[in-house]
């Protein structure tokens, strides 16, 4: 089974799916979390048996599909898409185990649960096509969840969602089929493998417009300034569970496949779009952070600060060296972790109030201690305080570009005190100070099930916010034979300059007998 | 004094001309039995033609059996001409009418289905198309095009309502001006070559290196207006999404697909070589015509009301869409056209199914037009089995992966790619993102809007019997699995194309 636990990973919540439509709708529940247990289960058995020490993939799959096209079924794993498969099969979880009372509840788990195979297969596949289909695919349940289940601009929301969505992957199709045509040109083969197009030379003109294709679609699902416009909406409107999967999982869908598509395929590209992008995510950052501050809606501060925090992301992809790649891999799962729980948060306070205006609320903090602790850790984390999970990740992010560029990074260390002001603003909003609304005197504080989902990862916050070391070892494992790749397939002077070589040592003894040549 | 003429029977090459004969055959006699006896029930019509057209497909594997063999077969004084084209277009509208025919069995009782003539025409209609596809020479393209279009005429206006009245003479207007363009084409090629075979037309050009370039352009001029009618290139679309409307949805499905890949078919046997030998002005046209078709009409389906009418519209963008694939004119482009339309075949007829199976006889008063987007609204919460079947097909046509007709604008995006055509590419790739937000818009009655009060579900499915069950579920797998189809299928098509040298 070990050899197939991809296939299982992706295609065991699909099937249950299936099954589900059978089961009795007041017994769903219990099927939908026994199902995600199990695939949670799984993901960890997925971890236990990976060999950390292994930079390239793992538990690859491989089926021909469309041979005469070069269109394979190809799967895998490495270090950077192990975690955040872990991660999508722990939230699916969570989010089920977490669900408050939801009209047609079987339609929501059923959804969910094609949603979790969309997710898994996303990050496992290792063919361009493969990839596309799952990528295409997560955006009908994410439509239907927002849609059916949102709030009152919930139609808008999705089709928005959708849209915006869709026209960004059709370019990046384009991309896709042009990439494969110059595969097809230099090698006399059809092929969508990923591995096989990392051996690929282009030219480096190639590179940028194959570049830009693909960062169209990448950059719309991050989503990047200023492609980022349907991103509150759909959290606006989405429901709790929506938002949640939507931050943690689905917009580092857009994140991970820089890493996994751009920068070992367009490293002269990458080099070249460099300063460009990294302005776009400082801008992201601080102006999406001050737009947080004027926020009146709690859940619309948690959504620009989770768009915010995006643009580290970003910033440390393109560092282009290990500490900056692993350091954003890092932050995509702790990003996932709370921004996931802040949605969680907002949702606990939303089904109590069915508001989310923070002028509602004040001096919680009397009322619902233990809610007002959890949401205290998550802040602090989300603020990217020391030995918490955020500080870790964006700590590396922002030391990998400091090696790139000084200034840049220092804007970017601003832009995130200005995200400590909007987050402990709003803290102070909604849990200090006096009762003010006589409603929220006899708020009871979380509960039990409430409790399942936000314990975990309070304690995952601080585990690996302490001892990052299991999670970022078999990371930078893996980046680190990326970086090298990119050096080596770097063509221009400047590329070679900027990414570095990480077997410099080598490289020197290799230099003499050339020259003896 | 006469020479006799002195033919053997073999050099007829008869075998060439059985598929066509089969539904001919079929329809009269479909005909000899309503003289015998008339007022028998249309399930024995059904079946009857069905049986023809299996034994037709049968003829056609056989014949494909040939090609496979010996290559193109001509036959009939060299009239008839059997290569891989043939062969696969053949396929496509046969094996159409094998999932169109069962339609007519319906729980309601529709008037067109009594009369056993709608299923004699139906068989001579599919007969002229076939003789249509299987033929390089203009004068015989021209019979066959006739003979199935005025058949399509009666057919829709047999459906008997005001509205298919007014389509089948809209239709017909439409039809004979093409017709009148097409004859005045073929006779500008014949006047300029002597010739009224295509291949012919293609030597005799070459040999004179285009001398008579303005001429030339004339005959391509009214060739390109007779088959813009045809295929509802804009601008000569008009007709279609009144003729749509006014005709039953099972047979509008049927008109998005049979007659134009029959046109498309003659389209790429004339346009081809005209485009490989440099003829600038018709590949800028050409080029033209694939853009604003596909744009425009996906924009007026934006703003439809009526589902019908919005499919009307997205066909004929998909018509634009596959069009390119003459503009490009490789043999991955030809390929991608055959795998296109097959897909498109299964998707869309599912869909128009889907409308016919929840025709009714009678508006209600809440509902403007036979398949408003209205009465769609919360379909999940009353029939939901139908409700994701119908979503199914809206987000195959969408070009939503894995589904059916992915595979096919992936190859054809594919094809534009691979031969430079970098604009046309991103802009089929950016139509397709136009044309997903009006198949959403359905989805998003059906999955996101409250029931009309009133609609208990029953509307979806008023139709519903075993048979159109049984399409419907047919096309619905075709277009869930299509993935594991694709391989077998594009070698299949690709040998066949590049056999016949397109």
């Amino acid at each position: 089974m070990l050899d197939h636990i991809l296939s299982v990973l992706i295609f065991f919540p699909a099937l249950a799916g299936v099954f589900g439509f059978m089961i009795q709708k007041e017994s769903i529940r219990t099927y939908g979390i026994s199902v995600a247990v199990i695939e949670f289960v799984l993901s960890l058995w997925l971890w236990f048996a990976f060999d950390s020490n292994v930079s390239g993939m793992q538990f690859m799959e491989q089926i021909a599909l469309v041979p005469s096209f070069g269109i394979s079924y190809i799967l895998g794993v490495d270090g950077v898409s192990l975690f955040i498969i872990i991660l999508a099969a722990f939230f699916t979880m969570i989010g089920i185990a977490s669900l408050t009372d939801t009209p047609n509840e079987k339609n929501m788990i059923i959804t969910l649960l094609f949603l979790q195979m969309t997710m898994v297969g996303v990050f496992a596949a290792l063919d361009a096509i493969v990839f596309y289909v799952f990528w295409e695919l997560s955006l009908v349940p994410m439509l239907y969840i927002i849609g059916a289940w949102g709030g009152p601009l919930r139609v808008y929301a999705s089709v928005k969602f959708f849209l915006y969505t869709f026209t960004g992957s059709l370019v990046m199709l384009v991309g896709m089929l042009f990439m494969a045509y110059f595969f097809y040109q230099a090698t006399g083969v059809w092929s969508f493998a990923i591995l096989d197009w990392y051996r690929l030379i282009l030219p480096e003109s190639f590179q940028l417009w194959l570049f830009a294709a693909f960062f169209i679609g990448f950059a719309i699902k991050v989503p990047m300034f200023p492609f980022h416009t349907w991103l509150p909406y759909a959290h606006g409107q989405a429901p709790t569970i929506g938002s949640v999967i939507l931050a943690a999982i689905l917009l580092k869908m857009g994140t991970y496949a820089f890493i996994r598509f751009s920068l070992p395929m367009f490293p002269d590209a990458s080099v070249f779009f460099m300063y460009p992008i990294a302005i776009l995510a400082i801008i992201m950052i601080i102006y999406t952070a001050m737009v947080a501050y004027a926020q009146k809606d709690i859940k619309q501060v948690v959504a620009y600060s989770s768009v915010s925090h995006m643009g580290v992301i970003i910033l440390g992809t393109f560092a282009l060296n290990v500490e900056g790649i692993s350091g954003s891999i890092f932050l995509m799962i702790a990003h996932g972790v709370v921004s996931g729980a802040l949605f969680l948060l907002v949702g606990v306070i939303y089904d109590r109030r069915h508001t989310k205006m923070m002028d509602q609320f004040g001096g919680l903090a009397h009322v619902m201690p233990r809610y007002a602790t959890i949401f205290g850790i998550m802040m602090m984390a989300s603020v990217g305080m020391p030995l918490t999970i955020n500080f870790v990740g964006e700590f590396l992010s922002l030391l990998g570009f400091y090696q790139q560029s000084h200034t840049l990074t220092l804007l970017a260390g601003v832009a995130i005190i200005v995200g400590a002001i909007y987050m402990l603003a709003a803290y102070k909003k909604i849990f200090f100070g006096n009762v003010t609304v006589e409603e929220n005197k006899n708020l009871p504080d979380v509960n039990k099930r409430e409790l399942v989902a936000l314990l975990p990862l309070a304690i995952i916050t601080i585990w690996l916010g302490v001892y990052p070391k299991p999670v970022l070892e078999p990371i930078n494992n893996s980046v680190e034979s990326i970086v090298q790749l990119m050096h080596n397939k770097a063509t221009s002077e400047e590329a070679k300059l900027r990414i570095p070589n990480l077997l410099e040592g080598v490289e020197i003894t290799r230099t003499p007998m050339k020259e003896a040549h | 004094m006469l020479t006799p003429v002195n033919v053997s029977l073999e050099s007829l090459n008869l075998i060439t001309l059985a598929p066509m004969l089969i539904p001919i055959i079929g329809a009269l006699f479909i005909l000899v039995i309503d003289i015998f006896k008339s007022n028998l029930d249309k399930t024995l019509y059904v079946v009857l033609s069905l049986l023809f057209l299996i034994m037709d497909f049968g003829a056609l594997v056989d014949a494909s059996g040939i090609f496979v063999a010996d290559g193109t077969i001509m036959g009939v004084f060299d009239v008839m001409l059997i290569d891989g084209l043939a062969i696969l277009s053949q396929f496509i509208i046969v094996g159409a009418s094998l999932l169109f025919i069962p339609l007519a069995l319906t729980h309601n009782r529709f008037h067109e289905f009594s009369y056993p003539e709608f299923f004699a025409l139906f068989l001579f209609m599919i007969s002229g198309f076939q003789f249509m596809v299987a033929t390089d020479n203009l004068i015989l393209v021209f019979v066959g095009l006739e003979t199935s279009s005025l058949a399509l005429y009666t057919l829709i206006a047999m459906h008997n309502r005001d509205k298919s009245f007014e389509a089948a003479i809209k239709y017909f207007t439409m039809g004979a001006l093409a017709a009148g363009f097409y004859s005045f084409g073929a006779m500008v090629f014949y006047a300029l070559t002597g010739s009224v075979e295509i291949n012919q037309i293609a030597t005799v050009l070459a040999a004179n290196g285009y001398a008579d370039i303005g001429y030339v352009l004339v005959g391509v001029t009214f060739m390109l207006a007779s088959f813009g009618f045809k295929l509802s290139i804009v601008p000569f679309h008009t007709w279609a999404p009144d003729v749509y409307e006014g005709s039953s949805a099972a047979m509008a499905g049927y008109m998005s697909i049979v007659p134009k890949i029959a046109a498309f078919v003659v389209a790429m046997r004339l346009f081809e070589f005209l485009i490989h030998s440099g003829v600038v002005w018709l590949e800028i046209i050409l080029y033209i015509f694939v853009v604003v078709t596909m744009t425009a009409a996906n924009i007026w389906a934006l703003v439809q009301s009526d589902v019908k009418r919005m499919l009307a519209y997205s066909s004929i963008s998909h018509a634009g869409f596959v069009m390119a694939a003459i503009l490009i004119g490789t043999t991955q482009s030809n390929s991608a056209l055959f795998l296109y339309w097959v897909l498109f075949s299964f998707t869309n007829l599912g869909s128009f199914s889907m409308l016919w199976m929840s025709r009714q006889k009678h508006l209600p008063a809440h509902q403007i037009s036979d398949h408003s987007y209205d009465k769609f609204a919360g379909m999940i919460k009353t029939a939901p089995v139908a409700a994701v079947i119908m979503a199914l097909f809206m987000l195959s046509l969408a070009g939503l992966p894995p589904f059916a007709l992915f595979w096919g604008k992936l190859y054809m995006i594919s094809s534009a790619v691979t031969s430079g055509y970098t604009v046309l590419a991103l802009v089929m790739a950016l139509n397709s993102a136009i044309a997903g937000y009006y198949y959403i818009k359905l989805v998003v009655y059906m999955f996101m809007k409250e029931p009309v009060i009133g609609n208990d579900g029953h509307v979806y499915v008023t139709n519903a019997t075993l048979a159109l069950k049984s399409i419907i579920g047919f096309a619905a797998i075709g277009t869930i699995f299509a993935f594991l189809a694709i391989n077998p299928l594009l070698e299949f098509i690709t040998a066949f194309v590049y056999n016949s040298g397109y």
